[in-house]
């Protein structure tokens, strides 16, 4: 067996006196999609934000790369290649363009350079025409296929995305799924939060599910 | 009192470009805006970690930086002298009764008002903007940056203010600048030795260019906002 892009070993998390984690445990393989189900609170959202290091476990430890982390250590050099898609994104008051430059310009990338991935990651989403439009003006449905242009186009080695299509309906969610499956063809290493049936639906996503505080492989 | 004719000789000295008046404006908005300029940055810093950073009696200095929002200029301008006098722990320096006397004492009136309201505008800001600055890459400085940047209006009201309270004051502009003729004499000091001499025009005249000053504070903010597509 090949050695997991991301693991997860022994995680314990608790808010307060509520166990969300007791020894859980999780092994990502490269180029591999997954969706995460679980009921509310199970603590999908926490897992994906221990994943991206925006919370920290109590206790237990990530691998990534086969550089072990223990809790609360996160390294910071593992914030280049693991992004994290909040399940309502938020752009940054600038332009459309300069949301999806952001991280581009965090890895030094020339100007130039950065322009011309911008737009393809544009076109990907389909927001080629919707350039000049202020971010706070975009719909719902924009506003999350922008974030989700923002973060393909650093390429990120682990994609996580936190229930993408929730509060979405009709021709914003399909268009949403559309993308989120585009993802894992083109070989991105994802993880998707959902309670979305369509999206558990996907064949080319494996099941994982969260409950009792243990993550369990689906079938 | 008679209005009306001071008020025209006051339209009449603003107009004439009376050199004296226009020293005294440069003196003001000069002061006002070095020490504006030499404390936003550490202030707006000091704002940001407070609202951001968890330490033992971080609420004990939210509550002294709101208390010295309302703490008398006077007073500042006694201490500051007390410092700077020549037997004072800073008498060396020879700053009393000088224009660098002035900006030191503004830098601390303004140090509170900035760090209060930087406060206040980060606490206010979507804790997602650090978390996506984070997630995507950017370094724990340059998130910070990013949350100050998507707050910038708040910011801006931060420094605005800073100036609004400074460029106003005579108590202590009056104890360390000594309100000397062509060197420390600044608007709101001049107002108060004019009209002390039954002079009102000159006051009239420096107290429209008050206003002028508060009202473009303000025009300012409220275009910048505009732009920024919050109208």
């Amino acid at each position: 067996m090949s050695t997991p892009l991301f693991s997860v070993d022994g995680l314990g998390k608790r808010f307060g006196e509520r166990v969300l984690f007791d020894g859980a445990g999780l092994m990502l393989e490269t180029g591999n999609g997954y969706v995460l189900t679980g009921p509310n609170g199970s603590g999908k959202t926490t897992l994906l934000r221990i994943a991206a290091g925006l919370e920290p476990a109590d206790c237990g430890g990530l691998t990534f790369r086969a550089q072990p982390a223990p809790a609360p250590d996160y390294p910071e050099a593992w914030r280049r290649e693991i992004v994290y898609v909040h399940q309502q994104p938020y752009l940054f008051h600038t332009s459309i363009e300069e949301n999806l430059e952001y991280g581009l310009a965090r890895r030094g990338m020339a100007p130039a350079e950065r322009r011309a991935r911008v737009r393809e990651a544009l076109a990907w989403a389909g927001l080629a025409d919707r350039c000049a439009v202020p971010p706070h003006k975009l719909s719902g449905g924009e506003i999350q296929r922008a974030a989700l242009a923002r973060a393909k186009v650093i390429n990120p080695t682990l994609l996580l995305l936190d229930e993408p299509t929730a509060n979405l309906d009709g021709e914003a969610r399909k268009q949403v799924l559309e993308l989120v499956t585009a993802l894992c063809i083109e070989n991105h290493t994802v993880v998707v939060a959902s309670h979305d049936p369509e999206i558990m639906r996907l064949a080319i996503l494996n099941r994982l599910r969260l409950t009792g505080g243990a993550i369990k492989i689906d079938d | 009192m008679e209005f009306f004719g001071p008020t025209g000789e006051a339209f009449r000295l603003l107009l004439s470009g009376d050199a004296e008046l226009w020293r005294i404006i440069f003196t003001s908005l000069a002061c006002s805006l070095i020490a504006l300029l030499v404390i936003s940055p550490p202030a707006i810093a000091l704002g940001f970690l407070i609202a951001k950073v968890t330490f033992p009696g971080r609420r004990a200095l939210v509550v002294l930086a709101q208390a010295l929002l309302s703490f008398p200029t006077v007073v500042v301008g006694l201490v500051l002298y007390m410092l700077l006098s020549r037997q004072g722990p800073l008498g060396f320096l020879r700053l009393l009764f000088t224009p660098e006397a002035i900006i030191i004492g503004y830098m601390v009136i303004a140090f509170p008002v900035l760090i209060v309201f930087t406060l206040s505008a980060v606490q206010g800001a979507d804790p997602r903007v650090y978390e996506t600055a984070r997630s995507l890459g950017a370094s724990r400085w340059r998130a910070a940056l990013t949350t100050l940047f998507e707050v910038r209006f708040g910011v801006m009201a931060a420094v605005f203010n800073g100036f609004g309270r400074v460029v106003s004051e005579v108590g202590c502009s009056i104890m360390v600048g000594g309100n000397i003729a062509g060197l420390t004499r600044n608007i709101p000091t001049a107002i108060a030795l004019e009209t002390s001499k039954g002079e009102f025009a000159q006051g009239i005249a420096l107290g429209f260019v008050l206003i002028a000053v508060a009202i473009g504070i303000n025009v300012a903010l409220a275009w910048l906002q505009g732009r920024g597509g919050l109208d």
